[in-house]
């Protein structure tokens, strides 16, 4: 078990939002949580990766307690892509994805061959070779969520938490960055654990999906077991049919509407 | 990427020739203000005899020199590098160019403390007596500071400290301590509030070494540790869960920072007064000269030191032989530099 949430209790403040949790994330899965606006995913999430501290129970990195682990130890391990972020203005893309390096470096060694080589590996793998020294700002949606992946590969971890990395993409765009996902799985091994919000690219992206409602795990496992017609009532209110993927032949969700209330 | 590497034996380092060019020049720029400013006084000199007067014990304006017009064009210098090297450091974290000192409430605590100090030890309520008077107005400042800067920060904690919510609160506090300073100005007496209001205006005048070792050995102290500091400040510019996520411990660096920024400040204030405008436009400046993201800490605070012996020359010569307090004339250089950013920012 690379990464596990042993009985957490996770909220902001008096307001809980998810009570007693457990869940496993096995080395070299691609695990995807999914569930209705609100249910704690990102909460989840955040806290796998030790930005939210749990106000009960433990997360474990390696079976160790993260929270208990050096911050730059564990940056060294696990990289966090959270929800939406912000960089300064004026930046450019190589200054973001050198960035990515920070857990690598100290005072005296502040930028190493190694430095370099990452981030240009990072680079080029995101396809953005050709961008490095354009600003930010200047990117569309799809390159610039590119360039932020580009910098938590450059972290060079094997572990990987991605919150919404497809939001405000178009479809073209969300299928490119979770192809991008697929590759970093599948050619460098790495342990990816990210929230998404559309379920049929949900369910051909990941070896294990999580469905969650109201801070509770509802299912978990191989995406044909869980994404059924049944769990689609019971955790998003919804009527639906479930069929083959014409193309990569997972769950395909066809929806009706809102369940019929009885 | 404008930065070198420079790489030996595993070691590595970066270096930005527009940074390095920017604090060089800087400096020679600096050496070149500080003897013309030396030139100025009851007896003017040229600036080869201030050269000689400094290097030469056996010289006539020897002591003159190094008694009166090293120390005063020392502490602008420093106080100048201290003011800017804080201000770069509250810009990077409150993520906001106008940012400054005076947002964590130091400039402000000091000059209420130093008003109330003079206006209550003054001949309307007995002369000088009591607590206030015996600190003298520098130890008023530091305590006055170092007080403001707690409010500001107690008040803007919770559970974490937000960038945005410090300004916030920094300005509130800021806005209260002002007019407390003004009401302490309107019930003092006359004589008393005008020498008030020479030192909350910002003065070097008739500044000694016992005004330029505090701040000399706060730099000393803080900017090696600011420097250590440059890339947390640098990840610290991102969101909290990105610094989070980097492996930063996001409140401790944060606190350190700021602690390092207060001092910097209180000191300077302490020394000089609450001079205007230096915090907040050298980093800008000096951004903008070495072309980086951020507010770099050494060619600010060498932009900072030009900027206040600049002033300094132009207050003590503009209107000769009346002598301005420096902090009029980088009050008066400042405010349309301000205007002009809050433009920028609005388009």
């Amino acid at each position: 078990m690379r990464l596990q949430a042993a009985g957490v209790k996770l909220g902001y403040g008096d307001r809980t939002v998810v009570e007693n949790l457990d869940l496993g994330v096995q080395a070299g899965t691609v695990t995807t949580i999914i569930g209705p606006n609100g249910c704690g995913k990102s909460t989840l999430l955040r806290a796998l990766g030790r930005l939210l501290k749990p106000q009960g129970g433990q997360v474990l990195l390696d079976g160790k307690r993260i929270d208990r682990t050096p911050t730059r130890e564990v940056a060294r391990v696990l990289g966090v892509l959270p929800q939406a972020p912000t960089a300064p203005e004026g930046l450019t893309v190589s200054d973001l994805v050198a960035r990515g390096r920070h857990p690598h470096q100290t005072w005296y060694r502040q930028w190493s061959s190694d430095d370099e080589a990452a981030v240009v590996r990072a680079l080029e793998m995101t396809g953005l070779a050709d961008l490095a020294e354009r600003p930010l700002d200047e990117l569309s949606g799809g390159q610039r969520q590119r360039a932020w992946i580009s910098m938590a590969l450059a972290q060079g971890t094997d572990l990987l938490l991605l919150d919404e990395p497809t939001t405000f993409l178009d479809l073209a765009h969300q299928v490119e960055v979770l192809e991008l996902v697929r590759h970093l799985h599948r050619e460098a091994g790495r342990t990816i654990v990210m929230v998404l919000h559309d379920l049929n690219l949900a369910a051909r992206y990941a070896d294990r999906l999580v469905a969650m409602r109201e801070g509770q795990v509802i299912a978990a496992g191989d995406p044909h077991e869980v994404l059924t017609e049944d769990l689609l009532r019971e955790v998003f209110d919804l009527d639906a049919k479930v069929i083959p993927d014409p193309v990569a032949g997972t769950p395909l969700v066809v929806p009706i509407g809102p369940r019929s209330r009885p | 990427m404008t930065a070198l590497p420079l790489r030996v034996a595993g070691l590595s380092w970066q270096v930005r020739p527009r940074g390095t060019a920017v604090t060089l020049g800087g400096l020679l720029l600096l050496a070149l203000l500080m003897a013309l400013n030396m030139r100025l006084g009851d007896i003017p000199m040229s600036v080869a005899e201030v050269l000689r007067a400094t290097f030469d014990p056996a010289d006539a304006g020897h002591f003159v020199v190094m008694e009166l017009r090293l120390p005063r064009a020392l502490t602008g210098a420093l106080v100048g590098g201290a003011l800017a090297l804080s201000g770069a450091i509250i810009q990077s974290i409150a993520r906001n160019p106008l940012a400054s000192p005076e947002i964590l409430g130091v400039t402000t605590g000091a000059s209420v403390t130093v008003v109330a100090g003079v206006v209550l030890s003054g001949s309307a309520y007995g002369g000088a007596s009591g607590l206030f008077s015996a600190l003298g107005i520098p130890a008023l400042a530091l305590l006055g500071g170092l007080a403001g800067a707690v409010t500001v920060y107690a008040l803007a904690w919770r559970r974490g400290l937000d960038g945005y919510r410090l300004v916030l609160v920094g300005i509130g506090v800021a806005a209260v301590f002002t007019n407390v300073k003004y009401w302490l100005l309107t019930v003092g007496d006359v004589n008393d509030t005008g020498r008030a209001m020479v030192w909350i205006t910002g003065s070097l005048n008739g500044r000694g070494w016992e005004h330029v070792v505090p701040v000399g050995l706060a730099l000393a102290a803080l900017v090696p540790l600011t420097l250590l500091g440059t890339r947390s400040l640098a990840a610290l510019r991102f969101g909290d869960d990105t610094v989070t996520a980097l492996g930063v411990r996001t409140n401790l660096a944060r606190a350190l920072m700021i602690l390092a920024a207060v001092l910097l400040a209180a000191v300077a204030t302490a020394s000089a007064g609450p001079i205007a405008f230096v915090a907040l436009a050298a980093p800008q400046i000096a951004l903008r000269l070495a072309r980086c993201p951020q507010p770099p800490l050494l060619s600010s605070a060498v932009v900072g030191a030009v900027l206040t012996t600049g002033a300094d020359l132009i207050a003590r010569t503009a209107f000769s032989p009346l002598e301005l307090p420096v902090g009029v004339v980088t009050a008066v250089l400042g405010a349309p530099y301000l205007i002009h950013l809050i433009w920028r920012a609005r388009k």
